[in-house]
């Protein structure tokens, strides 16, 4: 398909109308805004048929091979399509960590049988995938994961716990990194990577209540759980490259996803509607001269973060730092919608006080646990504080800390 | 965020970036930072070796059209040369003479631009006499004035913060003429250097005036078009916040680099201080305030002029880049340490860059209250 400019805008007013008329009724309750967030089956149920729905009509793995499912066409029409879900603030697509994560990495990693089994599973939601990486005593310390996975024979024997597996309790796979090898010469060097089924003996997911009262995250507990060799990927002890591999897709500095949106992020667009109609000494807040300086402050960050992306792709303006922007990505857009949902609080006044379940709340309580659940993004994948250890050592060149 | 689903794109073209790299090199082989004290305390107001450099590269006529003697690229491209030039806190007539030749563009009579434009683009030097003692950053609140005489149009009042003013070819000047603002370009012969008394100013690159005007006696001839003063002096506003916008984002890129420098050698208790979180959390928040500046400010590159989405976008740059460096410049002379707090630590240099571009057409809080009249 050839991709010239007016192809390109019919295409996309063919998938504005489709997202148009296909747009899911309001389920009556309050929708999660990210995978992680998924805590009742009736949320997880709307979302993964929203998901397949959305899959059957052709836009979503657009450009993943044909022959596992996808849809073998140029990357900027999916690009295309996943813009207009967001704008169209449909529900997101809640396979997120195979879409995105899993997905990708089988594509650029995995064997043929890997390919064939599970990449059209994940674009349906036939399959979900959970992943299992952090443990209770190594948060976002992954070279030092003590998870087992002993070798017996041509299987591997999996014991120890892995925690915040979001979607955990609804997921058939989980991506798994895991110590192979207690001997190695280094800590990295004892690590494989796994792909391994959910439902097999010895596998207990419990889940974990978050701040905001609700489920969504678990812990998984292994007790001599037996996988085939057949599930490592990128060969016994390669664990921690893979594992990198796979924090590149999920930090969004490599290319290859599915499509489709992770999160219902929030714009400042929104704190300003409330703005608008929330009160301060009598006249709405929005011509208090400090709410004002705050919304654009909000306003130039949050642009700042689309012209981050914009720039990215310009080799020129990124000759210094090239992989600034990239790695700060996540740090940058996580601590930015923690500040504004905090903000967007604040402007409720009285009513700030509140909570998802009363009726009088504002939006049913929607600001009070996007806050609260905005610290899911600023600890999960490498807290706020490791990021900046991270970029720090690796894009600025500072020593170790 | 922006309408529609289209992503935001920063125009971004080859001419850019090839200008983007031959500034880098020339500003680093011109004005090396270990000179910058030597440049500050030099006797004459301009290295004209170097200006007759600039001018022969096409820089100062970049953004004037092929037939006023320019190369006919636009403000975009001058940004190109303006960041790099403020990473080494250069200081060079080259901002204040691309605004003038702005000025003209907008508001210049036909005459004024066939006789001043080939001037400016071959190196002659504009010197811009807008502000004044009130300190005030709206361009059109002026008390200077200009009255009809028998002999010509009589001036009065004084103009601060006139940059290179005794190496100016020619000076922009605002007045209130008939209770309305208006502009006229002068030139040499019309304002004598009697008439300027050098200012102590906090970015001591700046070679600053105060320029009297009683008793100045001009032409009508002198004065822009009065049908296109007012966006004249609007397009001179915003011209200046994307210019300024460039030569914080350069400064602020150049305090970084400096400061990782040092925290990549020094040492303390043993450990390189780079290694403590205390100074590197802080110094990656300001690469990202810088990234975002950055991608503000060539994106303005692109708009500026645009409408209202430029004037959005140019002071959305100067906010980002103002806040950017005075970050990254404050926490610079702090982790140096005790070093931080001499006159030979170049932090000081920066910060003094980033105080001046900030007092110069609105700091970022009042950038952001001109951006909540625009958006909010």
């Amino acid at each position: 398909m050839s991709l010239d400019p007016k192809e390109l805008e019919d295409f996309r007013a063919e998938v504005r109308a489709w997202f148009e008329e296909n747009r899911p009724a309001d389920p009556g309750f309050l929708l999660p805004q990210s995978f992680m967030e998924v805590g009742t089956d009736e949320q997880f149920h709307f979302l993964r048929d929203w998901q397949r729905k959305v899959y059957e009509a052709g836009y979503l793995g657009m450009a993943w091979p044909k022959a596992y499912g996808g849809g073998g066409q140029p990357q900027a029409l999916q690009d295309i399509v996943t813009r207009e879900m967001m704008r169209a603030k449909v529900p997101f697509m809640v396979n997120t960590i195979g879409l995105n994560w899993a997905g990708p990495l089988i594509l650029n990693m995995g064997s043929e049988e890997q390919k064939k089994a599970y990449i059209p599973g994940i674009l349906s939601a036939e399959d979900i995938w959970c992943q299992g990486f952090s443990e209770p005593d190594h948060g976002s310390d992954l070279g030092s994961a003590q998870m087992k996975a002993v070798r017996d024979g041509t299987d591997f024997v999996l014991n120890g716990s892995k925690i915040w597996t979001s979607l955990g309790v609804h997921a058939r796979y989980m991506i798994l990194l895991a110590r192979s090898n207690p001997h190695a010469n280094n800590k990295y060097e004892g690590l494989s990577f796994y792909l391994i089924p959910m439902q097999i003996p010895g596998i207990e997911v419990r889940p974990i209540r978050k701040l905001t009262g609700e489920y969504g995250f678990n812990q998984t507990f292994f007790r001599d759980a037996r996988v085939p060799e057949s599930c490592l990927i990128g060969g016994e002890g390669n664990g921690w490259r893979v594992a990198m591999a796979t924090l590149m897709f999920e930090r969004g500095a490599a290319g290859g996803q599915a499509g489709g949106h992770a999160m219902m992020s929030t714009e400042v667009s929104e704190v300003v509607a409330l703005a608008r109609v929330a009160k301060r000494g009598g006249r709405p807040a929005i011509e208090d001269p400090l709410v004002r300086d705050q919304l654009v402050r909000f306003l130039i960050e949050e642009r700042g973060l689309a012209l981050n992306s914009a720039r990215k792709r310009l080799a020129p303006l990124n000759a210094e730092y090239p992989l600034s922007i990239a790695m700060a990505g996540k740090l940058a857009v996580s601590e930015f919608q923690r500040r504004l949902c905090q903000f967007a609080l604040s402007l409720e006044g009285g009513r700030a006080a509140y909570y998802v379940g009363d009726a009088h709340a504002i939006d049913r309580g929607l600001w009070q646990r996007a806050y609260f659940n905005a610290f899911s993004a600023t600890i999960g994948g490498g807290t706020s504080e490791i990021q900046h250890n991270i970029i720090g050592e690796r894009v600025l060149g500072l020593a170790k800390s | 965020m922006f309408e529609g689903a289209k992503r935001p794109t920063i125009k971004f073209s080859d001419e850019q970036a090839q200008l983007l790299d031959i500034a880098a090199s020339f500003a680093r082989d011109k004005f090396p930072l270990s000179a910058a004290r030597a440049r500050i305390a030099a006797e004459a107001d301009l290295d004209k070796e170097i200006w007759s450099e600039m001018a022969a590269l096409g820089w100062l006529g970049v953004a004037i059209p092929e037939d006023f003697g320019g190369s006919g690229l636009g403000l975009g491209e001058a940004v190109a040369i303006v960041e790099p030039l403020g990473r080494h806190v250069a200081g060079t007539p080259l901002v204040s003479t691309t605004l003038l030749a702005q000025a003209l563009l907008k508001a210049g009579t036909e005459f004024q631009k066939r006789t001043y434009l080939p001037k400016l683009a071959e190196g002659g030097i504009g010197a811009l006499a807008l502000s004044e003692e009130s300190g005030d950053w709206n361009l059109t609140n002026l008390a200077a004035t200009a009255t009809k005489t028998v002999d010509g149009v009589a001036l009065s009042g004084v103009k601060t913060f006139v940059t290179d003013a005794t190496s100016a070819e020619l000076m922009l000047i605002s007045v209130l003429w008939n209770g309305r603002p208006a502009l006229a370009v002068l030139d040499r012969a019309a304002f004598g250097k009697g008439r300027m008394t050098r200012e102590t100013v906090i970015d001591e690159t700046r070679r600053s005036y105060r320029v009297t005007l009683d008793g100045m006696v001009v032409q009508d001839c002198y004065f822009l078009e009065a049908a296109q003063t007012a966006a004249a002096f609007k397009h001179l506003d915003e011209a200046a916040c994307l210019l300024a916008a460039a030569e914080m984002c350069g400064g602020a890129a150049g305090v970084i680099a400096t400061t990782v420098e040092y925290l990549k050698t020094r040492k303390q208790f043993g450990r390189l201080i780079g290694s403590y979180q205390a100074l590197k959390h802080p110094m990656v928040d300001a690469l990202m305030l810088l990234d975002a500046a950055r991608s503000h400010l060539y994106f303005a590159a692109g708009v500026v002029g645009e409408g209202k989405e430029g004037e959005i976008a140019v002071r959305m740059a100067k906010a980002a880049a103002g806040e950017a460096l005075a970050f990254a410049a404050d926490r610079a002379i702090q982790f140096h340490g005790g070093f931080g707090f001499t006159y030979d630590c170049d932090a000081q240099l920066y910060r003094r860059l980033g105080l001046w571009g900030e007092a110069r057409h609105g700091d970022a809080a009042w950038q952001r209250a001109r951006l909540a009249e625009l958006m909010l």
